[in-house]
């Protein structure tokens, strides 16, 4: 693992919104088939940095970047196509967005914009993602209703059954579990264990508990700056580098 | 606990009195405001139909809606065939949607979805001020300017014809159009723009494929407005249309149109005459066609929505 390229690999990321830089120059680096977490306390710029990844943060205005993302050895501001940089990355918002569209029309979504039609490959793309996310069994059989109805929870598990729809080397999980129950989180859980055989994972978390079953490696993220970084088990143990760090994963912060 | 305390944190049962009596007035006002509209719609309705009603029993029907002889003041033989004034109306609204939705979506999708910062401003004031030239404006370059562009491009003899008015109704629908589209699409959540670029979409792909599906009550109501002004407009299609009772056969035809019709010659009739009566059926009727679309559209929207 340490001889293989990183998959991702972040150096000095800074990042502001006007005049208000909210990442500091943030490195780390990320190697295929790990699940990354990312743990921190609100407005410590964890989402931002996920926009960053897949250039998504563009669509804000005023912001001004500096530093390099690279992904799979190439920088993110520089690749061709940026529509291929972004099918690269699935993407995961904490907030379920179910597109006004019926729940198969949402998982195929992706696959058809990137020119996907054979109807057969569809549907079996479609029934693989929702299996992946755990729906699939709750809505075999209303495939055309509209995603919006769908629960809150249901709804979050579409979004990952879309996020996977076309086949991202890379998954993003923005704080996915705070609209899903426990038993469908562990579900979930199950399912991205799985999935570190084919892809990497980057899973934000507020449930820094989360993080600790998951991640292989944990980046402790506070007010846009790396803390810490380090594997999973030293980050949760009694003695990690930052006293910040035991303070926050044991519970007592601030 | 204290006693006191616990007092002052039970909800009041009672608020002053003033506030209670404002509380009133403003619903009152609210109340009043809404019913206003269905007041107004039905008033204007009954008015119009009043001047209209002693004539409709006495009319022979199919001539009316069928035959295009409008002779109105034939002292031998007068007949009333609106029959081409209603073609007249029915094609150049349409004529003129078929050059305007395209336009007219097209430039909200441009303004709302590509364009920003200053550009956008720019356009959005330019667009506002293309909807506040008066009619009159509108027809006089029909009449000046359209005709000799007409004439020029096209082997039509005159220039002031079906085409001539359904550009105009065009220009003059396109900007409402924009303006409320732009405003259906500005109201799509932006979680649904992010959502979908997350997924690898192009901004065309995110545009037909989400934006145009969620926007489309709102750019429905956007086209209404616009086949709403293009029926009702009077004065750009009296001067532009040639105001000749024809069916058009051609884009490069003369005709009249209803509310033309009403505005040419009202003035001219004596009140209470059939002939008065007369233009007050053809108000009746444009009521009717516009209740007509609008009720289809909004049939429209519905079947949409169960889908």
């Amino acid at each position: 693992m340490v001889t293989s390229p990183p998959k991702i690999e972040v150096r000095d990321l800074r990042l502001a919104y006007g005049h208000k830089e909210v990442l500091h120059g943030v490195s780390f680096a990320v190697p295929s088939h790990e699940i990354f977490g990312i743990i921190g306390p609100a407005q410590s710029a964890k989402t931002s940095l996920l926009r960053c990844l897949n250039r998504t943060i563009e669509f804000t205005p005023h912001i001004h970047v500096s530093g390099s993302i690279r992904v799979d050895g190439q920088d993110v501001r520089r690749v061709p196509d940026v529509y291929e940089l972004r099918r690269k990355i699935g993407m995961v918002a904490p907030l379920p967005v179910g597109l006004p569209l019926s729940i198969y029309d949402n998982v195929a979504f992706a696959p058809r914009c990137a020119g996907l039609t054979n109807r057969q490959e569809l549907e079996a793309r479609v029934e693989k993602c929702l299996r992946q996310a755990a729906l699939w069994d709750e809505v075999k059989d209303r495939l055309d209703t509209l995603g919006t109805k769908l629960s809150g929870g249901q709804q979050q598990r579409l979004t990952i059954a879309r996020a996977l729809s076309h086949e991202p080397e890379i998954l993003c999980l923005d704080e996915f579990s705070i609209a899903i129950d426990p038993v469908t989180t562990m579900r979930i859980e199950d399912v991205l264990k799985e999935l570190r055989r084919e892809i990497t994972i980057i899973l934000v978390t507020n449930l820094t508990q989360q993080a600790r079953r998951l991640a292989d490696r944990t980046m402790f993220l506070w007010n846009g700056e790396v803390v810490e970084l380090d594997r999973t088990e030293v980050m949760f143990s009694d003695s990690p580098k930052d006293r910040r760090t035991y303070d926050y994963v044991q519970g007592n912060f601030g | 606990m204290s006693p006191a305390a616990f007092a002052s944190s039970r909800p009041r049962r009672h608020r002053p009195a003033y506030q209670r009596v404002i509380e009133r007035l403003v619903e009152g006002v609210i109340r009043a405001c809404g019913a206003s509209a269905i007041l107004f719609v039905f008033g204007i309705f009954f008015f119009v139909f009043r001047e209209a009603a002693p004539l409709l029993g006495k009319l022979d029907w199919h001539q009316v809606l069928f035959s295009q002889e409008w002779y109105p003041t034939s002292r031998a033989n007068v007949r009333y065939g609106v029959g081409a004034l209603i073609v007249g109306t029915l094609s150049v609204t349409g004529l003129s949607m078929l050059l305007a939705v395209p336009f007219g979506v097209g430039a909200a999708v441009f303004v709302s979805e590509f364009c920003t910062g200053r550009v956008k401003e720019t356009l959005k004031v330019l667009i506002e001020l293309l909807a506040a030239i008066p009619s009159i404006v509108w027809g006089f370059i029909g009449l000046s300017v359209m005709n000799q562009v007409i004439q020029a491009l096209f082997p039509a003899p005159v220039g002031l014809n079906l085409l001539n008015a359904a550009i105009l109704l065009a220009l003059m629908s396109v900007p409402i159009m924009v303006s409320i589209g732009e405003d259906a699409l500005k109201a799509v959540p932006d979680s649904y723009r992010e959502a979908a670029l997350a997924l690898g979409v192009t901004r065309w792909q995110l545009v037909y494929r989400v934006l145009l599906p969620a926007a489309r009550n709102g750019l429905l109501a956007a086209v209404l407005l616009g086949v709403g002004r293009a029926i009702g407009e009077t004065m750009a299609v009296l001067m532009a249309t040639g105001h000749a009772v024809n069916i058009p056969h051609s884009l490069f035809d003369p005709i009249r149109t209803l509310t033309a019709t009403i505005a040419a010659e009202l003035g001219e009739t004596s009140v209470g005459s059939d002939h008065y009566r007369m233009l007050f059926v053809i108000g009746v009727m444009l009521f009717t066609i516009t209740f007509i679309v609008n009720l289809l559209a909004d049939l429209a929207v519905r079947g949409v929505r169960k889908r």
